[in-house]
């Protein structure tokens, strides 16, 4: 059963200081949907919106079309499931005992912990690679390492609806497609709707079905990534002129910045002001 | 892709990790219990009569001579349950403040919650000229009208430990002004009697105090079970408490409700012993070393300190000396907290 989140007109903020105003957006079920954008353009806050962490002051956020603040928490729980971006733990928990606290929502006063979350958790730790990490602490870890066995715990809540926030932020670049490609593997092998922030453009041109690009709280792009991103769209969403290439391993659109010093007409440095190259204190 | 062997042994290597760390938890309880049932019946059979052990069964199974029957039965033995009960709920309220705060800090001898409970119910004895029981009612109102304080002092649309356990240290300090101003109001032998209660005591147990402490217990003791699962998550932080089903401001508030109730009933029979609540959780989870909640050892640690305590006040301190037991939690919990202060927060991480 396929499961359809929505946000409907919905306006986000802190303390009343809106992020987001009027938000509309619906996400495809069974495909990856990356959201991009500028710094302090809304992406997490609408990603905390569609997770209910965060209450729209206006518009509500819909699963199957009733509202998710309505709906019984831990049953939405067994169907989204949100990352946050720094997720924290308690000091000394070991990897299996973390991974298992994923299951919680499934659990209740006649279900208790059975064969079958053994099952769950163990196939979450064998997609992660995890698992020869059971019996770890979590502070011993690499951050790359961690970061797989915070994805394992989402995995573990076994979500229909899977949302994160930045997997890939403090990771180098091999840990970083390492991450991406798992939850590839999840969304293609047990059709999980994916939908996460990323803040490498040419990374979510890649993996994403669907490119979402904000800029300052509204929606300015939605689609696949071949309709979306384009100079047009990068120069109003980042204030950035770039040139699209196609990516040489996948063909999707691939985001070239130019900067300042790099373009074909290099730019004039001004003679009054020449560079200053390296200084010498003489103190 | 992983095949149905490895995934297998996948099951097989959890279920393992698991039973080893329950076994630890295990072995932990029942070296703590061990330790319990030893300085129980060191407290029972030691004192100015001490008795054998054989004396001392005897005695338990009612077969006692009326001497022994009195002394052990009447005497030794409330004051033993008493400091038992009390370490238990003075340590489970202090694990739960910790864990829900997530601040080592936040237990409630530090943001002033059982220093809500004394200066109402020495407010009580001194000005308004209460009974014992009035005074333990004073106490756990005291307890609950700092607590609701710190609460709505602390809301911002929710609770975040640090505001919390600031604003009670704060908190805290008003009270302790205020104690000093009724104290130094009163006369001096009320002054004194008050004085004694404020160390936390024991000795004088009566079973009236036994029961108060053994209904808040039996009571709570269900809804922290069944509330554990839920502290569980609540431990990876609001977003993922949220995003797993937990209402998190919801579950703190019940959470902090039970901490606060033990707190105050624990206070309001023994006065604010010192420091229990605040080292037991940590002690607990640094024997057990596994990050879960270790409420059950904590609440041994809790009793271990407590009779522990009391013990040497009455009987190993040299010259004849016998002191209250809130002096010798509090000498074992002050260089805790200084340890703690110079130690870690350096990241501003808590429990």
């Amino acid at each position: 059963m396929t499961h359809l989140l929505r946000a409907e007109n919905v306006s986000l903020g802190y303390d009343h200081t809106p992020i987001i105003e009027n938000l509309d957006l619906e996400i495809v079920p069974g495909k990856v949907t990356v959201i991009v954008g500028a710094n302090a353009s809304g992406k997490s806050t609408l990603l905390k919106g569609l997770a209910r962490l965060l209450k729209p002051d206006t518009g509500q956020v819909t699963l199957d079309g009733r509202n998710i603040a309505a709906l019984p928490a831990k049953k939405v729980a067994t169907i989204v499931g949100l990352l946050p971006q720094q997720p924290i733990a308690p000091d000394g928990i070991t990897v299996a005992d973390l991974i298992s606290r994923g299951r919680y929502p499934h659990h209740g006063w006649f279900r208790q912990w059975s064969s079958t979350d053994d099952a769950i958790v163990a196939a979450a730790m064998a997609a992660t690679n995890t698992h020869e990490l059971a019996a770890r602490r979590l502070e011993d870890l690499s951050g790359g390492q961690r970061q797989r066995v915070w994805i394992a715990m989402a995995l573990a809540q076994d979500p229909e609806i899977l949302l994160l926030d930045e997997p890939t932020t403090f990771l180098d670049v091999t840990h970083q497609i390492e991450v991406l490609d798992l939850l590839l593997e999840r969304n293609r092998e047990r059709g999980t709707t994916v939908v996460m922030v990323l803040h490498d453009l040419n990374l979510a041109a890649r993996y994403a079905d669907h490119l979402v690009v904000m800029c300052a709280g509204r929606i300015v792009a939605n689609g696949t990534p071949a309709e979306t991103l384009n100079a047009d769209t990068v120069r109003t969403a980042f204030d950035l002129d770039a040139t699209i290439v196609s990516d040489p391993v996948c063909g999707a659109p691939m985001v070239v910045p130019i900067g300042r010093f790099h373009g074909r007409v290099p730019p004039v440095l001004t003679e009054a002001e020449p560079p200053l190259l390296f200084s010498v204190s003489t103190s | 892709m992983t095949t149905r062997s490895e995934m297998k042994t996948d099951v097989a290597s959890l279920s393992h990790a698991r039973a080893r760390q329950s076994r630890r938890e295990g072995r932990l309880v029942l070296a703590l219990l061990g330790a319990l049932v030893l300085v129980a019946a060191l407290s029972l059979a030691v004192g100015a009569y001490s008795l054998s052990v054989p004396d001392l069964l005897r005695t338990l199974t009612g077969q006692g001579t009326q001497s022994e029957n009195f002394i052990v039965l009447s005497l030794r033995l409330p004051r033993l349950t008493l400091a038992v009960l009390v370490g238990v709920a003075f340590a489970i309220s202090g694990a739960l403040f910790q864990t829900v705060l997530r601040n080592p800090l936040a237990s409630p001898d530090i943001i002033g919650v059982t220093g809500g409970a004394s200066a109402a119910a020495v407010f009580g004895m001194l000005i308004l000229g209460f009974g014992s029981v009035a005074t333990s009612l004073a106490a756990c109102a005291g307890a609950s009208i700092v607590a609701c304080a710190i609460y709505l002092l602390a809301w911002r649309g929710g609770v975040v430990g640090y505001r919390f356990v600031l604003i009670g240290v704060g908190v805290a300090f008003m009270v302790q002004g205020l104690l000093g101003y009724l104290l130094s109001r009163a006369d001096l032998n009320d002054a004194q009697g008050a004085l004694l209660w404020l160390v936390g005591s024991v000795s004088g147990a009566g079973w009236r105090d036994i029961a108060l402490v053994a209904v808040v217990l039996l009571a709570l003791l269900p809804v922290i079970r069944v509330l554990s699962g839920r502290l569980r998550v609540l431990q990876l932080g609001d977003d993922l408490a949220t995003s797993l089903g937990v209402g998190a401001e919801r579950t703190r508030l019940a959470l902090l409700v039970v901490a606060v109730a033990l707190a105050a009933s624990a206070t309001a029979a023994v006065g604010p012993l010192a420091f229990v609540a605040f080292v037991a959780a940590p002690i607990a989870r640094r024997l057990l070393g596994t990050g879960g909640l270790a409420l059950i050892p904590a609440a041994l640690i809790g009793a271990l300190i407590t009779t522990v305590a009391d013990f040497t006040a009455q009987h190993l301190l040299p010259g004849q000396l016998e002191l209250p037991a809130g002096i010798i939690t509090g000498a074992i919990g002050a260089p805790y907290l200084l340890w703690l202060l110079a130690t870690s927060n350096t990241t501003g991480k808590g429990a």
